[in-house]
């Protein structure tokens, strides 16, 4: 697995202490991160590829470091949104993940083709030639996956990505996420989806309030919600 | 709901419009788009619009495609006339009406008829030579897609935020819903610009 390191790496904005300072070695497989709304959680997650960048200390993935090597970073890291909707950019299916594709494969034949094989392991060859509105929010989301996939990236960072979603493509968009070859680092406020992670970090007020077991983290979360 | 708006869904079909190449076809719609545009002539007006019916009709494009899109076409296109009718008189109130329905109409059978990708692997080779002088082809086809994707999703925001807008009984007033809709838009543009940073695009 890819090696995720945070070596002091924190955000203020102005007075806002957004993240402290944080280091934090990542090589587990599955990584859940928990926390209440505006803990610093999608900050932690969006260092890891440079969407958010560092004002202290600083954020290196497999030994690229992310301020200086932010292309080579994101082909390594894919991210995943909370509303599929914002980065859903072409008319239809087939060709958003193309879009995706474009940078690998110049042969718009072969980058069909390549398109829509990733359509099929996704489930969603069928709508292949439909408009990417027209589909239902889970399979949005599993389209939206299907475009950051498609350039096999070694680590895949999602942001909530069932939030959206009722229980029964919660549980596809799960099942599909844990089945990834990909290290996974997977924020969310699902605690069975928590639990199914190796290690689990809970974010409380822009620090990490406790890194390790997921049961045990888990129950430290809700312990402190409780109190 | 945004399914209504939605300018340019290519339809896959096998036709020798289809098959043309995307280059010619761009070009060829600029060509009949200036030509409609110069000819001041109402009854050649007709023949232009004949001539894009026949385009639709051998491209196969789906009538429910046409009717949907060319929707707003026609509202603007009415107003439009009724001020020229106004200004201008009969015949040319008539003639702006069926050169901007020709003209919808021609632009309906191109992007039905071509893949968007296709167009963009066109505009990257047309954009090519540029690169000498700083241009970057791909990055010109970028954003000439999110124009295109912009389209849809905005008017979907506008129907959300109108109908959250009425939810809280603030009625018709324009500011109650312009204000959210304005910041909204500008919401999604940044969410937009993330997902296209964390997917690489516009990093080559």
């Amino acid at each position: 697995m890819p090696t995720l390191a945070l070596d002091g790496a924190g955000l203020t904005v102005g007075d806002r202490v957004v993240l402290a300072p944080t280091t934090l070695t990542l090589t587990e497989r599955r990584i859940g991160v928990i926390g209440a709304n505006g803990s610093g959680k999608s900050t932690l997650v969006r260092m890891l590829n440079g969407l958010v960048e560092p004002s202290a200390g600083r954020v290196v993935v497999d030994g690229f470091d992310v301020a200086r090597q932010g292309a080579k970073v994101r082909r390594l890291v894919a991210f995943a949104f909370t509303d599929p909707a914002a980065q859903l950019v072409m008319p239809t299916c087939v060709e958003d993940v193309e879009l995706s594709l474009r940078s690998l494969e110049r042969h718009a034949g072969a980058r069909r083709a390549r398109a829509m094989d990733v359509l099929e392991r996704f489930g969603l060859a069928d709508h292949a030639h439909d408009s990417v509105h027209s589909l239902s929010g889970g399979q949005k989301q599993l389209l939206a996956l299907a475009g950051v996939l498609a350039v096999e990236p070694a680590v895949l960072v999602a942001d909530e990505p069932t939030t959206l979603l009722d229980l029964a493509n919660t549980r596809q968009v799960a099942d599909l996420l844990f089945r990834l070859e990909q290290q996974l680092v997977l924020v969310t406020h699902d605690l069975d989806l928590a639990r199914r992670c190796e290690r689990v970090l809970v974010v409380e007020d822009a620090r990490i309030r406790y890194d390790g077991d997921p049961g045990a983290a888990v129950d430290d979360y809700v312990a402190s919600v409780g109190a | 709901m945004s399914d209504t708006v939605l300018v340019s869904a290519y339809v896959p079909r096998d036709t020798v419009v289809h098959r043309l190449w995307p280059g010619a076809k761009l070009v060829a719609l600029a060509a009949y788009s200036l030509t409609v545009v110069l000819t001041r002539s109402m009854p050649l007006a007709f023949a232009f619009l004949a001539v894009a019916v026949g385009a639709a009709l051998v491209a196969r494009v789906p009538l429910g495609a046409v009717a949907r899109a060319t929707r707003a076409v026609l509202a603007i296109a009415l107003v439009a006339s009724a001020f020229q009718w106004w200004w201008y008189g009969r015949d040319k109130a008539v003639e702006t009406f069926v050169d901007l329905v020709a003209l919808a109409l021609m632009a309906i059978v191109v992007s039905s008829s071509t893949p968007v990708n296709a167009m963009l692997d066109t505009f990257v080779r047309a954009v090519g030579p540029a690169r000498g002088i700083g241009v970057n082809p791909e990055r010109v086809a970028l954003t000439i897609t999110l124009a295109i994707g912009a389209l849809p999703g905005t008017v979907a925001l506008a129907l959300e935020t109108r109908d959250a807008a009425r939810a809280r009984g603030l009625g018709r007033h324009p500011r109650a819903y312009l204000t959210p809709f304005v910041i909204r838009v500008v919401a999604r543009a940044h969410e937009t610009g993330d997902a296209l940073q964390a997917r690489g695009l516009g990093d080559d």
